[in-house]
């Protein structure tokens, strides 16, 4: 797979022009959501951040502040299937993540 | 239950604490209901012949339908028109989730001292702990209908009365048992 170039988008719209914009579309990074929720502790929800991704403590704090104050944050990007990983890896902690394409 | 206390041996770092035989006979019962959840939801998925025959676990394509087990369980995307990937992630992807969640519970039976007295933990059991603790308040939080605000207290003669309080004092094992296992050493 090859990085989509700036440059293709100036060349007249051929059939190679609409490859590239379904590549690019293909390759935008998905991200992992958690939602806010009543009953996970806000220490607990930090702990899992620093444990799973290995955030430090106050970015781990950051974002779940963020999840308790705006009802959700994104706490990873990157494929498809990472984000998969990660969402698996959230929900066995009990936390309760999503994943979605980052539009 | 007092607060946990996190010791630096040459082994490594221990959570130590005491339980009385009642709270162990709680515990007991609370992760040994979890894991009986977990082994219906695991025993009622399809079954598979190409699973039988390269040994990979195909979950439920469906969402549980009770309340407790779809919290336990939730999907993987959340309100995406257009995109209904959500069967075939949870049939991928709910064995591991199942078995990451009754190692937890099962760990966390495996070293409850039996008929109370001292528990001692590795960094890992804690951990174990923590996840299986946090996943029996999903349980009863759900039934309980524990909302931003509560509740805080039933009346005494409220059937879920007693179920609450079971809720708190899991709250408070396991805010101690995190704030321990988050110490800087």
């Amino acid at each position: 797979m090859v990085l989509a170039s700036p440059t293709a988008r100036t060349s007249p719209a051929t059939h190679e022009d609409q490859a590239v914009e379904t590549v690019d579309q293909h390759d935008s990074p998905w991200v992992t959501l958690v939602w806010d929720d009543p009953v996970n502790l806000m220490s607990y929800v930090t702990y899992v951040f620093q444990k799973l991704f290995g955030y430090s403590e106050t970015h781990a704090t950051q974002l779940m502040m963020q999840v308790h104050t705006e009802g959700k944050a994104v706490v990873s990007a990157g494929s498809r299937e990472s984000m998969e990983a990660d969402v698996s890896k959230l929900h066995a902690a009990g936390l309760w993540a999503t994943l979605q394409q980052d539009r | 239950m007092r607060k946990w206390k996190r010791v630096d041996t040459a082994a490594g770092v221990r959570l130590r604490a005491a339980l009385e035989p009642h709270e162990v006979q709680l515990l007991n019962n609370l992760v040994g209901s979890l894991c009986e959840m977990l082994d219906d939801r695991e025993s009622s998925s399809p079954r598979d012949e190409l699973a039988e025959i390269t040994g990979m676990k195909v979950g439920h394509s469906q969402a549980p339908d009770d309340d407790t087990m779809r919290r336990l369980l939730p999907d993987f995307h959340r309100d995406e028109p257009g995109l209904d990937h959500n069967s075939a992630l949870r049939s991928l992807h709910e064995p591991a989730i199942i078995d990451a969640k009754r190692q937890a519970a099962h760990r966390l039976l495996d070293t409850l001292p039996r008929g109370g007295g001292k528990v001692e933990l590795t960094e890992d059991d804690g951990h174990a702990w923590a996840a299986a603790v946090n996943d029996v308040r999903l349980a009863l939080g759900t039934m309980l209908d524990v909302g931003p605000d509560g509740p805080e207290q039933l009346s005494e003669d409220h059937p879920m009365a007693g179920h609450l309080e079971v809720y708190h004092w899991l709250t408070y094992l396991q805010e101690y048992l995190v704030s321990s296992l988050m110490e800087v050493r």
